[in-house]
């Protein structure tokens, strides 16, 4: 079986409210199945690995293959928890370490 | 990259279309400063046409302050092709992109036709009076006008409605792609909060038929070279296209 390619997003989150990390990747599970529908979102393998309340960034993790469909998807986000928000992809990585050397 | 014999270019994006409250101060402030902040290097601020010259400089330094190149661009939107020329005629030479809303089918063949028109855009809801098709981009790749795409309608609509847009933009984009009339992707929004990235707007781009190339020309190439072939035109010395007058005087 072929080893799955994971891709991993830096995200920054732009709000004025202070989302928990549940309401942000629902939101981001919306946007995914609001442009793609649910069989479009199973094949992302969305998971939410790091997510920072203070600094409002994230670390999110999918699959290369479906990267530009993710990115669609957070771009799409207009509405966190009931704020208006926007999402900002800041890095995309292959590791966590390479994404955490970029955005340092 | 310079010793493999490849050269890494940097792109230059450009939005060419944000709606500000020019008289909000604060408000264009922080719109352009957000613009600024996520790597635009150009954009347009859609004007009135009763826009004085004084409030375009002032514009034009608020810019300059955050690091963007402004651009001064209206919006016309004419009630025939008669109202389309006199409008031009009165209007072209005061604003670097002039953006055509084609309402009837009259206004938006001329416009395609006319080279003094940049860009032409479409009602967003009413499918219609979407009237870019193959006649529309034929006319178009003879003039020099593209194709404007807006992404904010993208961002609000949800639904059937958004679904419906997506399909005429898939096919909108396809037939202007394929005689090879220009795409510009803009934003077309007033809020910070609805701006976003290029490289977002990209990947927005895939949702209508636009490759990683075509998508990233569209946020880029394609605005740059409109905002640059305008500005040659503009200026002083501009005779016809490559030609243009280096020096005056009677030592020539």
């Amino acid at each position: 079986m072929k080893r799955v390619k994971r891709r991993y997003l830096a995200l920054q989150l732009d709000s004025d409210g202070l989302p928990s990390g549940k309401e942000f990747i629902n939101a981001i599970w919306g946007a995914v199945t609001k442009l793609y529908g649910e069989h479009g979102a199973s094949q992302t393998s969305l998971a939410l690995i790091d997510y920072d309340l203070e600094k409002k960034t994230a670390v999110l993790r999918t699959t290369l293959a479906t990267l530009n469909l993710v990115r669609a998807s957070l771009a799409a986000i207009t509405l966190v928890a009931g704020n208006e928000a926007a999402v900002h992809v800041t890095a995309v990585s292959g590791t966590i370490k390479a994404l955490h050397e970029k955005t340092r | 990259m310079q010793g493999c014999g490849v050269v890494a270019v940097k792109r230059f994006f450009a939005d060419l279309h944000l709606r500000l409250n020019v008289k909000d101060a604060a408000a264009t402030l922080r719109v352009l400063s957000k613009a600024a902040e996520l790597g635009y290097g150009l954009v347009g601020v859609s004007l009135a046409a009763e826009t004085r010259a004084d409030e375009i400089s002032r514009l034009r330094g608020v810019c300059g302050e955050v690091g963007l190149d402004f651009v001064s661009r209206v919006d016309l939107r004419p009630r025939g092709q008669d109202d389309l020329m006199r409008q031009l005629r009165r209007l072209r030479r005061r604003f670097e992109v002039v953006c055509v809303s084609c309402e009837s089918k009259a206004v938006a063949r001329q416009a395609a036709k006319d080279r003094r028109v940049d860009l032409l855009s479409f009602p967003l809801l009413d499918f219609r009076r979407r009237f870019f098709d193959r006649a529309e981009a034929a006319l178009a790749c003879s003039g020099l006008a593209g194709l404007e795409v807006d992404v904010k309608p993208l961002l609000v609509l949800e639904g059937p409605a958004r679904v419906r847009l997506l399909s005429w933009l898939r096919r909108e984009v396809a037939v202007a792609r394929s005689f090879g009339v220009p795409v510009v992707v803009s934003s077309g929004v007033s809020a910070e909060l609805l701006l976003r990235k290029p490289r977002e707007m990209v990947a927005l781009g895939f949702l209508f038929g636009l490759d990683e190339v075509s998508a990233l020309d569209a946020v880029s190439q394609s605005p740059v070279a409109l905002v640059t072939r305008n500005r040659e035109k503009l200026s002083g010395g501009f005779v016809a296209p490559g030609i243009r007058v280096v020096k005056e005087g009677k030592d020539c």
